[in-house]
């Protein structure tokens, strides 16, 4: 039985927002940036009409908003906070923070270049560079993926094996600014799914005093931090079952990956992001021609879900890779994830990189198709960097 | 009811104020004494204190893992935040309260900083939670200098200081700026409680916790802390210091309520600032310089300004609040 | 006191036991160590209200003596005590 409640036509933004409404957390603190502002804007607006009973913090940084809403988080209350780019890299110090103290935050990042030059076009440079940081992330495809996740998240995040905040990365402009329709579950399908939450070493507990942020010296740092290895561990036999209860309340099936018709493809492109639909639609280009393509969509980048990938990209014919972002000096991070992977694979595929998309430059089916016919033609170089869509 | 010190000494003879002993700051060190003054305040009228700390001396002597010196719930989140994490925590409080999801107690929540994270680094999130109105009170207590890496020289480190990173050398006399004015930056919010407060005067000190914790909106106390390390004075000299401080107009005691200017201290008789100068070894170098007596006349005529002004400000604006 | 293992300590760098400093008796500092002149005392508190330390042991508003396990020998306690009640002596004229 598959249940579909009301669709709305709303940009991603706007779609995140509406999650949050029916989330309704105790505190959110953010700032406004280019492409993240209208997902204040609609909050700030259900704030201002009584529609939700959120303290909200007009803030005065990014790296506030995160102070903030680690503070909120850990006096005991459900904290949220969004934003893009420079405004993720300004908090850093604090996202690291937020993780390592186990604050089960949410937030929204609307991907966007980070600078210089100065770019507010979507990239994924902003979420790489915080992939050592102890969150858990996923990317979404569109603006349905963006509210549901969203939602998917706070229960995620809150589980007492996992005490981990997550980020929900959504393309700037593209997801966040793009109108699609989105199926909106009902206020009290959304409110008993997420539940209560239940904080753990609450600040405002007096009866039971803690200290949040001592100084470890060399005799407990490492410890702690083999603490969270274990937390982003338990994650992987978490979020299945998270999954698969959203499945049940919502009808709507999440996993690491997806896989688009990749029972019997050769060649597999790998990709995070929106560009995933672009990708399927070409897929099904070169499927009518006769090619046996597919694609690996990864949801969830942190933690990197290498068990599945293994899984499915061993005896591949080919693999092709695209990476909205660069890690200047080396590979980029999902091919080089990808690579790690299929190390000791018993056949591995070969392997191509393919760099596109920076500061918001667009992917045409055209440029895909030929990433994909490098592959067909045996045209694949492992050490080879490539780029789509760049002028020489 | 203004506190009283024979109360004080009778409730706390065996009450805890919410830090403890075990704590490793330096022997004589100012910033635990004002720790105590504000903690035992604050309980004393009835609050539960629910602290948070900015990196730096006080933070890192009292919570060396696993050891806490604090018996009250505390927060130390990095450098330059503790008044955006408190924003956090008060806001906390303040839906958890209204979704009836905390028992409604009392909360004090104090924000405690050295001169580091409030002057510098900390000025950003301060000036942004005292905007806001965050009901909380700010604790500086400032030592002058980053003292707990060694001395290094911050927006509130006096001219002619000996500092590591603006020492006094052949060339160079130190740092030649002169200290920022945290209150009058704090005050210049308008809708704010600023203070400054010293441990030589325990009563006057007392007081304005008290006003600070029940002023209804942010509250900003600033404390001179002798440094008995880096100021080089032997550590029984904080108290004395800190008198010493007041009596040559160096570190004035007033308070800034909403536009109107109150000076709470006001000595019969005062000292030239040159004895403020020559009772600490961190102003040795500068005094065996050649230009030592222009510096300090520079230095007397400020605070002899300052003070005038102070005296004015306070005239100016009796009654007569803004906000 | 034995380093714990990863698995033995709460999450989040968090220290669920306030207080828990008191274990770390800071009075092994001690170089100089207070001595009370009980005829001149006059029981003001001054000495409990500036100690650092909290190392001034009273009794509702009696002052009883000092706590050795905290004291720090910093001396403060002595330059407040407006009746000079308290002398700084060598902490070597009292070790064993």
């Amino acid at each position: 039985m598959e249940k579909v409640y009301e669709k709305k036509a709303l940009t991603g933004a706007e779609a995140v927002a509406y999650a949050m409404k029916q989330i309704n957390p105790d505190v959110v603190a953010a700032y406004p940036i280019t492409p993240q502002t209208p997902i204040v804007e609609y909050f700030a607006k259900f704030v201002a009409d009584g529609e939700v009973d959120t303290e909200m913090i007009p803030v005065e940084s990014e790296h506030s908003a995160m102070s903030a809403v680690v503070g909120a988080a850990a006096a005991g209350a459900r904290a949220m906070t969004a934003t893009s780019a420079n405004g993720l890299a300004l908090m850093h110090e604090i996202v690291y923070i937020a993780a390592s103290t186990r604050l089960p935050i949410v937030m929204p990042v609307v991907n966007r270049a980070l600078s210089a030059p100065i770019n507010i076009h979507c990239d994924h440079s902003d979420a790489m560079a915080e992939r050592d940081s102890g969150w858990i992330q996923f990317y979404v495809e569109n603006n349905q993926e963006a509210y549901d996740l969203t939602i998917l998240a706070v229960k995620l995040a809150e589980h007492e094996d996992v005490r981990l905040p997550v980020m929900v990365n959504l393309d700037g402009f593209i997801i966040s600014h793009g109108v699609e329709p989105v199926e909106l579950y009902p206020d009290d399908l959304v409110k008993g799914f997420v539940g209560e939450p239940k904080p753990l070493y609450p600040l405002l507990d007096t009866e039971h005093p803690v200290t949040y942020g001592p100084l470890d010296l060399y005799d407990y740092y490492f410890e702690h931090k083999r603490q969270q290895i274990e937390a982003m561990d338990n994650v992987k036999k978490i979020f299945p079952k998270v999954a698969e209860e959203f499945e049940r309340t919502f009808g709507k099936k999440y996993d690491f990956v997806e896989q688009y018709k990749l029972d019997d493809a050769d060649y597999v492109m790998v990709a995070l992001g929106s560009t995933n639909s672009t990708i399927k639609y070409v897929v099904d280009w070169l499927r009518e021609e006769g090619f046996k393509v597919g694609l690996l969509k990864v949801w969830m980048f942190r933690p990197f879900p290498k068990e599945q990938i293994q899984s499915i990209l061993v005896g591949r014919k080919g693999v092709i890779v695209l990476d909205r972002s660069a890690s200047f000096g080396a590979e980029p991070p999902l091919y080089e994830a990808i690579k790690s992977a299929l190390y000791e694979a018993a056949v591995r595929p070969a392997l191509g990189s393919y760099i596109y998309g920076l500061g918001g430059r667009d992917i045409k089916a055209e440029e895909i198709r030929k990433a994909f016919e490098d592959a067909i033609n045996g045209n694949l170089i492992v050490d080879e960097q490539r780029f789509l869509g760049l002028r020489e | 009811m203004p506190v009283n010190l024979m109360q004080l000494a009778k409730e706390f003879d065996k009450k805890d104020p919410g830090i403890t002993q075990g704590h490793r700051l330096c022997p004589g060190c100012g910033a635990p004494i004002i720790a105590k003054f504000v903690l035992m305040v604050a309980k004393h009228l009835g609050y539960e204190p629910v602290v948070g700390l900015a990196t730096g001396c006080l933070e890192v002597s009292t919570t060396i893992y696993p050891y806490t010196a604090w018996s009250i719930p505390y927060i130390h989140n990095a450098f330059e935040n503790v008044a955006a994490t408190i924003s956090g925590v008060e806001t906390a409080y303040k839906a958890l309260k209204k979704r009836g999801r905390i028992p409604d107690k009392k909360y004090a929540f104090i924000a405690f900083a050295g001169d580091g994270g409030t002057y510098d680094i900390g000025i950003q999130s301060l000036s942004g939670a005292i905007e806001r109105g965050h009901k909380f009170v700010y604790v500086l207590y400032d030592n002058e200098g980053y003292m707990n890496t060694g001395n290094q020289r911050s927006g509130s480190t006096p001219p002619g200081a000996y500092t590591t990173t603006a020492p006094v050398g052949k060339l160079l006399p130190g740092k030649a700026q002169l200290k920022k004015n945290i209150v009058e930056i704090v005050a210049g919010h308008e809708n704010v409680y600023a203070a400054t407060l010293s441990l030589s005067e325990p009563m006057d000190f007392f007081n304005k916790v008290e006003k600070a914790l029940k002023f209804d909106g942010p509250a900003f106390l600033a404390v001179l802390s002798p440094c008995v390390r880096f100021w080089r004075i032997s550590d029984d000299k904080a108290v004395e210091i800190s008198k010493l401080a007041v009596e040559t107009k160096y570190w004035p005691l007033y308070e800034y309520e909403r536009g109107v200017y109150r000076v709470t201290r006001k000595p019969r008789s005062f000292k030239p600032i040159e004895e403020f100068l020559k009772a600490q070894g961190r102003f040795r170098a500068l005094l065996a310089r050649p230009d030592a007596k222009d510096i300090i006349d520079e230095l007397q005529k400020y605070v002899d300004a300052r003070w005038e002004r102070l005296l004015v400000l306070e005239e100016a604006t009796k009654d007569k609040p803004i906000r | 006191m034995a380093l714990k293992g990863w698995k033995d300590i709460p999450i989040g760098g968090v220290i669920d036991e306030p207080g828990k400093a008191r274990e770390y008796k800071t009075g092994t500092w001690r170089v100089l160590r207070p001595v009370l002149h009980e005829d001149k005392c006059i029981h003001c508190m001054f000495c409990w209200l500036y100690c650092p330390d909290l190392a001034i042991v009273q009794e509702q508003g009696k002052m009883k003596g000092f706590d050795f396990d905290y004291c720090k020998g910093c001396g403060l306690c002595a330059n407040v005590c407006p009746a000079k009640a308290i002398e700084m002596k060598p902490e070597t004229e009292f070790l064993k």
